[in-house]
């Protein structure tokens, strides 16, 4: 009975620690970037060699008892199972350690591949031992920081190609994770910048990434232009508090904005930005012809700077996700909004069909995956979805208020559904028949301070909830 | 010397020729000129034979920006499969029309409808319907809401529907409306009974 509980109890601990994160490898070449389990054989650490070489070429492998028989393109290796040697091209070849077969399986000693992989492709390997990363040829993406002085300051980071790393921010740092990008480490890993709010970044490599993490004393926001070749990353504005003008400023109190009778002093966001605006669409990606002349992505970000202006006005913080004709994938913009932590995102589209505007909320598929604190990607807006919708109704009310038409609507409108806070999309058509006036700027002002005093009217709301 | 009999038969002949060819020249501009512009690339259904069904159809309207129910009698053939293309086919074809309140393009094609259980049903497009759609949010919403919604209406069952392009995905219809995902049936009659009304 005794030996049982204790038997139960070892299982149950053993169930319930933390399990160790998979050992992986990376392989970076001009042909593909992929990553691969790492196995713990013996004390060393092994990986399938026929895996490695699969999206380099044509291989094939043929186990015969204790031999493994290699053909990668026309090079020739024959592997024999618990040796230490193997014969390649009919060369003696060291592994290191011993060569291991698992169901047919030829596993080699993770060293070993600097050794075997150079005779199999004609060409140099970098392997970073500790990290496990590997380089196949030239195809080192490098990179500069340096710190942009401008109010507030920016870090301004330059790849030698595209990138799209994962961002993940924590009081005081922001961490960005390379795992498809054959990063290398700057001169140093440790970069020092002459500023007080952006101190310094270190560069890390462990189990097959790269990482990049930013010091800061405030929360950070990481923007992407030039293709994905350049992100900045700044600090994220504090919005002012303001005061009900009606109630007058008889109080700084923290009264809730419900309260009647007392002034309605709303609470300071502590780091996060009060609006994300998103001009859809920019670079290679125009959007809608409007007309001969006139791109979707011109007309989306003219009133995405002048809904930012108004909401400036208001003495609220607004970020907009491009300030410039810049390529951005749907995903890049989800990872910085969700980074952000705004209260609300707003998406802005163009159209010529139509009059006026139409305010979308997100269209959620019935199936949600979430599981605890990890939302379901594809339904990570369920949670924000009521708050969405008071922030579309109360957009609604002030166009409506200025004479321009608003209509309520739900759509299966990217990236709406992936947004992990109150989102909305507006696709502004021109108020009558001619697309001109779509550009007029009197037009352009009024859609945009309606939106910007709809947001701000919500703002109680969104920021209670958030 | 050539006999004067021959000289006046081959005379007759060459005039003859010149004459026909004359006339050729004429007809061969007039047919040029009666020639429409462009030809209708409207899809040719198949004769369907049996008696005609009345299906509800959910039609778009761009200029109001709402979808309505219209009523049709269409022949419609015994399986639940060639049902649904026939249905949809109908709905297209109001839409190939010139004077159509929401144009699709011309050569716009449902290839196929594979009705997957439960309740899946996979609407396959030409690449005509989604490479010369119009590009804008409502008008994308419109021609995925009023596929999903007639589909739906007229073929009993079907809880979920997916849109592909010949055979594959798309990540949206004309850069804006999600097809990576299927639409829920009951979410999108919701959406259908907002967009019914013009405000």
């Amino acid at each position: 009975m005794r030996w049982s509980s204790v038997l139960l109890a070892a299982i149950l601990l053993a169930a319930a620690s933390p399990s160790v994160e998979e050992k992986r490898i990376s392989i970076y070449s001009t042909v593909a970037n992929y990553n691969l389990p790492v196995l713990d054989r013996e004390g060393h650490e092994y990986v399938g060699l026929l895996e490695i070489l699969e999206p380099l070429g044509t291989v094939s492998a043929r186990p015969e008892r204790d031999h493994w028989n290699l053909r990668f393109n026309n090079v020739n290796a024959e592997f024999t199972f618990a040796k230490k040697g193997c014969k390649l091209q009919g060369r003696d070849v060291d592994l290191g350690a011993r060569f291991l077969l698992e169901n047919g399986r030829g596993l080699v000693p993770l060293p070993s591949l600097i050794v075997l992989l150079p005779r199999f492709l004609g060409g140099p390997v970098t392997l970073h031992d500790n990290s496990r990363r590997l380089f196949i040829g030239d195809v080192a993406v490098h990179f500069t920081a340096q710190i942009k002085k401008t109010e507030p300051p920016s870090l301004v980071m330059d790849f030698s190609a595209p990138v799209n790393p994962t961002i993940a921010t924590e009081p005081g740092k922001l961490r960005m994770t390379f795992t498809r990008e054959p990063l290398v480490p700057p001169g140093t890993t440790t970069l020092t910048f002459d500023d007080k709010t952006i101190p310094a970044a270190s560069y890390s490599e462990s189990n097959g990434s790269a990482e990049i993490a930013i010091n800061s004393s405030a929360a950070l926001f990481a923007s992407f232009s030039h293709d994905g070749r350049t992100i900045t990353v700044s600090t994220a504005p504090t919005a002012a508090p303001i005061t009900n003008p009606a109630a007058g400023n008889q109080s700084s109190g923290t009264s809730g904005p419900g309260m009647a009778g007392s002034p309605t002093v709303l609470p300071q966001l502590a780091a996060a930005v009060f609006a994300v605006i998103d001009a859809s669409h920019g670079g290679e990606e125009r959007g809608a012809a409007l007309s001969d002349q006139l791109a979707e992505k011109d007309v989306t970000l003219a009133i995405a700077r002048r809904v930012r202006q108004e909401l400036l006005n208001r003495g609220l913080s607004a970020m907009l996700l491009r300030d410039g004709d810049t390529t951005l994938t749907l995903d890049q913009r989800v990872a910085t909004v969700n980074a952000a932590h705004p209260a609300v995102y707003l998406c802005i589209h163009a159209a010529s069909q139509g009059r006026g505007t139409r305010i979308y909320t997100a269209l959620l598929p019935s199936t949600n995956n979430s599981q605890g604190p990890f939302l379901d990607w594809n339904t990570a807006q369920s949670g924000f979805l009521a708050r969405s919708q008071a922030a579309a109704a109360s957009v609604a009310s002030e166009l409506q208020a200025k004479q321009i038409t608003a209509r309520l609507l739900p759509a299966p409108l990217r990236p709406l559904n992936n947004i992990a806070t109150a989102a909305l999309a507006i696709e502004i058509a021109p108020p009558g028949s001619s697309i001109a006036d779509l550009t007029s700027s009197d037009y352009q002002n009024a859609v945009a301070s309606a939106v910007a005093s709809g947001l701000a009217t919500a703002r109680g709301h969104l920021e209670d909830a958030h | 010397m050539i006999p004067r009999h021959l000289v006046i038969g081959v005379s007759i002949m060459l005039a003859a020729v010149l004459g026909i060819g004359l006339y050729l020249w004429h007809v061969r501009g007039r047919e040029f000129a009666i020639q429409p512009a462009s030809s209708d690339t409207r899809p040719v259904a198949p004769p369907i034979s049996g008696p005609t069904e009345q299906v509800t159809l959910y039609v778009a309207d761009d200029n109001l920006g709402t979808i309505r129910a219209q009523s049709a009698r269409i022949p419609l053939p015994a399986g639940r499969q060639q049902r649904a293309e026939e249905v949809l086919r109908a709905l297209l074809g109001i839409y190939l029309d010139p004077n159509s309140p929401h144009i699709l393009p011309a050569g716009s094609e449902i290839r196929e409808v594979y009705l997957v259980d439960p309740g899946l049903a996979v609407i396959d497009a030409n690449a005509a319907f989604a490479d010369g759609h119009r590009s804008g949010v409502l008008v994308e919403d419109l021609t995925v809401a009023s596929l999903v919604q007639t589909l739906s209406a007229n073929i009993p069952g079907i809880t979920q529907v997916k849109i592909l392009v010949e055979g594959t995905q798309r990540e949206t219809l004309a850069g804006h409306i999600d097809l990576t995902a299927s639409f829920d049936v009951p979410a999108v009659s919701q959406m259908v009974s907002q967009l019914q009304n013009s405000q």
